[in-house]
């Protein structure tokens, strides 16, 4: 840009219309340090960088549809009777705000459309930043300098989570009433203060007449505060550490490779907002969400067949339904010393949501303990060439999925015409064994990935031509690659373990012991990338030949 | 014109309209009495008890044993009423496939009359319910008051937007759409398989017409937000945005992301 | 193809381990050539483009007049039929997405057909320099040292102490959020008023119900008397209060000694509160005698005093003990004998205070 005038220099003179709004604009406010920082700054661009961006505009999107809502809703909880157009609940016992939930549908224009933009748009704010989180998990990058910003987007994952619980309440249903009912058991069963807690949220007994109005305060106020708040610091971290980019010729640790961000970036991240938010406009006018009118006002004795939680809340619904209350003849619901420790709910309410978040927050800090890396990283690691991460990540998404399959056990049973209870019992199997063959296998698909790769880098790609050679021999003709998407396949690291290392006095201490077991687990099944040396002697076989490598490669090295 | 308005306030006008009022409803009920009796009396046909035992010999018995006493493969049948055979034959779980924890609703194996037939022969057995009135079924109650007894008595097993749930080992309460009042009725009555019976002391006939109305309306009404994702709750919503929704947007990020060629 | 893992721990699976050293790798080749789109080298192809932006752009201005046109041209009144609501909140649906789309996609199919498609690439800096950050420890150093927090610790031991228990009236303000926890968890609207039994009657309308009315097979949603009359807390008394009335055949129950008369002639009353979490337990099958709540699938028996036979609740449902009235009316002879609903920490203390 032509903004760059230093002080001192005699009086600019911009030649084009925009650079004189620059220069304007510059005189008065400054910016132009920041236009030039960040004006041309590069960005990667590969689609499964995008949902972050899709988190930061569905919230965008929240925040207007939200602003809307808050304007026709009223968090009362006072009793009255429902006058509005429709006519199954006429005259129908029900809160204000239940009330004011129902004319937002049916009396304000627009209302229902911006009812369902505002929930839709909620499933996929979580949705992205679930997604986004796994694409960062299983490509490495959250390693350094990027572990505070990954402690960020988990808090961020918390909070959507919290901002999405606390809307989802608000309409006073009968579906969300029996979730909060089901909350106040949860919160009951904590040992010494749970009681408390039930009486403090609730201002008293369940229900109440305080929990609407106070989870209001929370949902359109604090939480989205925080969520901003952790947004802006995200964004910052982004900023000062530019983006990370996938392997591939030309793109190294010194350097990012990509489009300037204006105009191509700018273009399509801009437009890329539009886009979202078309998406969600369509899912809102054709696709009926969260219909309140079918559940009826929250009344403590009916509830409804099929009442779960929102998706993201079901992995916790779904391991409170998984874990059995007597296990033989044993109650899970202990008394000890006359007071009532009712781990049957305790445990499956807290157990795997703590292990999740905790094994979440750590992860990053666990891998540079095991593997001493401790350089920094912008590249990124394709999944496959991380074969022990990958299978982790794995083994906890299936994990996660069991429970989230489970909140919705019996939705499974009728409409695959099983029996719930059989359900029940291979989700509870599964719980266990899932996620360890999930590893097993995600582990070996990873390493037969990383040597089809290798095949590949070394004899190029199969044509399908096969070819009758002088001496009676059929071959299949290669194609061999070209340089650049070879050094896509052999541009990658792959460590050894890390023995254990004696200490500054010498000593080779437990906790490296332990270390070098896990580095031995972490590394010892691998797949070095191809060596130029290897290309050659492939040549010399002969292009079609598949490398009878194993035994070949091990006298190679050995 | 002018006259009837002026007459309108007239301190006998309201009396008159009262008289009217007496008079018109007099002479619906009248007409609708009768046809009433014109049905009840094809319904108690003498020849259709006959006809339906031959029927039931020949097509129930097997497992309801003759006579409908009942065997070690089905029930006695012994007043269960016409509304059970009505509901079950009617809405084609009887004759039953093959045991099982539940039996599933199917195309009808009789036609209408020979149903009245089976019907008319078991209740001939011993008293039990008949089958509702037309005037209960008419779908012109109270909905909203229906909305709320379905809410209390149904909706746990059957889903608030009745589209059915899950009982215990493989059995389930099905969806309601595309059920007949009349069934629905029956149903309540009669309480088929582990269904709870709904006699006239816990929910009245007129409560029972309320639901229907309900249900009736809430079907014909569908739902105001667009297509209903089988009114299953946040379990087919989440499927719907993983699935649909993120799916749509991860073809617009590849296409966003792609180069043009 | 390659071999793997043999299984011995000191033969590694690895399948080559040549490459270690630097020199071995392939070197990177540098970014790839750049290829011209279609549009970089016809100029029809690019005219094509311009007009394909623009198309997209001019949708989205029908998108907006459709929005415009179904806001105001449909208005909801008191008789508004639930398809006219259908079909306002399609065409808005429709509409916006048209309008925002045809900008999203046309901005996007610009940039990607028309804007230089160049990749570049630009060095990273390092995000702090050595020089700055050993200023900065200094500078932290200088701070700590100036302020004599180490030579000082009573200064420190006491900041500490202070700070520590400052939060406590921001802690304490929020005391009176709710009533502390008393007994009335234990308590429901059961129990007898002034000498007089209360009636079960039916939810929601509150009318009594004979003993007669409940025939076998029957499942009945019921409310204490009096319930419905409530001015202030009917909710939070109906939360701990509704019950579930059955009847099966007298023989099939099978009563604990001190709980024969808990029933009548087979007529049952038990608490609908969940003793997991508190769903209402509603759903009856009337040949299995099975209660199964729908939330958590916990599966309580009928015929064996409500034990749990299935699921995540741990105790059975309380019972509350019915009898019959003078007028036939089914009466509740006493309170729940036990706390009803989700446990709780002072859940046991309760229930021995209420049987003492």
């Amino acid at each position: 840009m032509s903004a760059t005038a230093t002080p001192d220099a005699p009086a600019f003179v911009a030649k084009t219309k925009g650079g004189r709004i620059t220069n304007f604009v510059d005189e008065r406010v400054g910016g132009s340090g920041i236009l030039r920082e960040f004006g041309r700054k590069v960005f990667p661009d590969h689609w499964s960088f995008m949902f972050g961006e899709v988190a930061l505009y569905s919230f965008v999107i929240l925040l207007l549809s939200g602003t809307f809502l808050t304007f026709f809703f009223d968090p009362s909880m006072a009793e009255t009777r429902y006058a509005g157009s429709y006519m199954p609940l006429k005259n129908v016992e029900m809160s204000v705000a239940y009330s004011s939930s129902l004319n937002i549908s049916f009396d304000v224009r627009g209302g229902l459309f911006m009812r369902q933009v505002h929930h839709w748009s909620a499933l996929l704010f979580v949705a992205s930043v679930s997604v986004h989180m796994l694409r960062v998990f299983f490509t490495g990058a959250f390693r350094k300098p990027r572990e505070m910003n990954w402690v960020v987007g988990g808090v961020l994952l918390i909070l959507s989570m919290a901002a999405g619980f606390t809307g989802y309440s608000l309409p006073d249903d009968l579906l969300s009433g029996n979730g909060l009912r089901i909350i106040d058991g949860v919160i009951k069963s904590i040992p010494v203060i749970g009681t408390y807690i039930s009486f403090f949220l609730f201002g008293g007994e369940f229900p109440g007449t305080a929990i609407i109005g106070r989870l209001y305060m929370l949902h359109i106020l604090l939480v989205p505060a925080l969520i901003l708040l952790m947004i802006v610091m995200h964004l910052f971290m982004v900023v000062v550490h530019k983006h990370t980019q996938y392997p591939g010729p030309g793109r190294n640790d010194g350097n990012v490779v990509g489009y300037p961000l204006g105009p191509v970036y700018a273009a399509k991240a801009g437009g890329f907002f539009f886009i979202v938010f078309g998406v969600i406009a369509l899912m809102a006018g054709f696709f009926t969400i969260n219909p309140i009118w079918n559940y009826g006002p929250y009344d403590p004795s009916p509830v409804s067949a099929g009442t779960q939680p929102d998706w993201y809340i079901g992995f916790v619904d779904g391991a409170l339904r998984l874990m059995p209350g007597i296990i033989g003849d044993w109650k899970v619901e202990q008394i000890w010393f006359g007071h009532v420790f009712t781990f049957n709910v305790l445990l499956p309410a807290l157990v795997p949501a703590g292990i999740i978040f905790t094994v979440l927050f750590t992860y990053p800090w666990i891998e540079r303990w095991i593997t001493k890396d401790t350089r920094e990283h912008h590249v990124l690691d394709r999944p496959r060439n991380a074969p022990t991460r990958t299978a982790i990540g794995m083994a906890g998404f299936v994990w996660y999925c069991v429970m989230w399959a489970a909140a919705g056990s019996d939705l499974i049973a009728t409409h695959f015409h099983v029996s719930l209870n059989d359900v029940t019992y291979w989700l509870r199997a599964l719980f266990f064994v899932g996620p360890v063959i999930a590893f097993v296998v995600t582990k070996r698909i990873a390493l037969a990935l990383q040597r089809k790769d290798r095949e590949i880098a070394l004899h190029g790609r199969e044509t399908g031509r096969i070819v009758r050679l002088p001496h009676g021999e059929f071959i299949e003709v290669h194609a061999p690659l070209d340089e650049y998407k070879r050094y896509k396949l052999v541009g990658f690291e792959s460590p050894s373990p890390l023995p254990a290392e004696p200490n500054a006095n010498g000593v080779v201490d437990s906790k490296e012991k332990r270390r070098a077991k896990l580095s031995r687990w972490f590394f010892e099944d691998r797949v070095a990338p191809a060596t130029p040396a290897e290309l050659a002697a492939a040549h010399g076989h002969g292009d079609h030949e598949a490398i009878e490598s194993g035994e070949t490669q091990k006298t190679l090295s050995h | 014109m002018k006259a009837l308005s002026q007459k309108r306030r007239h301190p006998l006008a309201a009396i008159a309209l009262l008289l009217m009022g007496l008079l018109v409803t007099g002479g619906l009920y009248a007409v609708a009495s009768t046809v009433n009796q014109a049905k009840a009396t094809t319904s108690t046909n003498a020849n259709d008890a006959e006809e339906g035992g031959k029927l039931f010999a020949a097509n129930c018995a097997t497992c309801h044993g003759m006579g409908a006493s009942g065997s070690q493969s089905g029930p006695s049948l012994v007043g269960v009423g016409a509304a059970a055979v009505d509901f079950q034959v009617g809405t084609g779980r009887m004759p039953m496939q093959m045991n099982g924890p539940q039996a599933y609703k199917k195309p009808a194996q009789f036609n209408e009359e020979q149903t009245r037939q089976l019907a008319a022969y078991v209740a001939s057995l011993g008293p039990g319910p008949s089958i509702p009135e037309a005037g209960l079924l008419d779908e012109k109650g109270d909905a909203a008051a229906g909305g709320e007894l379905f809410r209390t008595n149904c909706a746990m097993c059957h889903n608030a937007a009745a589209a059915g749930g899950a009982l215990t080992r493989g059995k389930f309460a099905p969806a309601l759409a595309g059920v007949s009042g009349q069934h629905i009725y029956e149903a309540m009555v009669t309480g088929p398989q582990n269904m709870p019976v709904f006699s006239d002391a816990n929910i009245s006939p007129e409560g029972k017409r309320d639901i229907i109305t309900f249900l009736k309306q809430i079907e014909a009404n569908g739902s105001p937000g667009g297509a209903d994702l089988g009114s299953l709750g946040p379990v087919s919503e989440g499927l719907f945005i993983w699935i649909a929704g993120l799916g749509v947007i991860i073809a617009f990020t590849i296409w966003l992301t792609s180069r043009t060629s | 193809m390659g071999n793997h893992s043999d299984g011995s721990p000191n033969h590694s699976g690895t399948v080559a381990t040549a490459g270690q050293n630097e020199v071995e790798k392939f070197q990177d080749p540098g970014i790839p050539p750049h290829r011209l789109r279609l549009a970089d080298t016809d100029p029809k192809a690019a005219k094509r483009a311009e007009r394909q932006v623009a198309l997209l752009f001019g949708s989205s201005v029908v998108g907006t007049l459709i929005f415009l046109v179904a806001y105001f041209a449909i208005d909801l009144g008191d008789d508004t039929s639930i398809a006219t609501i259908r079909l306002q909140n399609a065409l808005l649906g429709i509409g916006t997405a048209f309008a925002m789309l045809g900008i999203g996609t046309g901005i996007v199919h610009w940039a990607k057909a028309l804007m230089p498609d160049h990749e570049v690439s630009e060095e990273r800096h390092a995000i702090r320099t050595e020089e700055d950050r050993l200023a900065a420890v200094r500078i932290v150093d200088d701070i700590v040292e100036e302020t004599g927090i180490k030579r000082r610790p009573l200064i420190r031991n006491t900041l500490l102490g202070a700070v520590a228990l400052a939060p406590l009236p921001a802690l304490a303000v929020f005391g009176d959020l709710g009533p502390r926890p008393d007994n009335t968890l234990a308590h429901t609207m059961w129990a007898p008023q002034d000498g007089k039994l209360k009636r079960l009657t039916r939810d929601p309308d509150g009318t009594p119900i004979k003993a007669a009315d409940v025939t076998i097979g029957s499942a009945f949603h019921v409310i204490p008397e009096g319930l419905n009359e409530l001015h202030e807390g009917k909710l939070n008394e109906k939360a701990k209060a509704v019950v579930l009335l059955m009847r099966l055949n007298p023989e099939s129950l099978n009563p604990s000694p001190g709980r024969e008369n808990w029933g009548y002639n087979g007529i049952v009353a038990y608490s609908k509160i969940c003793t997991h979490v508190g769903c209402p337990v509603a759903l009856y099958e009337q040949q299995t005698h099975h209660l199964l709540c729908p939330c958590h699938q916990s599966t309580f028996d009928l015929t064996q005093e409500c034990k749990v036979i299935f699921g995540p609740a741990s105790r059975p449902l309380p019972q509350l003990p019915i009898a019959v009235d003078s007028e036939g009316y089914l009466v509740a002879t006493s309170d729940f004998k036990e706390p009803v609903g989700p446990s709780y920490w002072e859940r046991d203390e309760h229930e021995r205070n209420r049987n003492a």
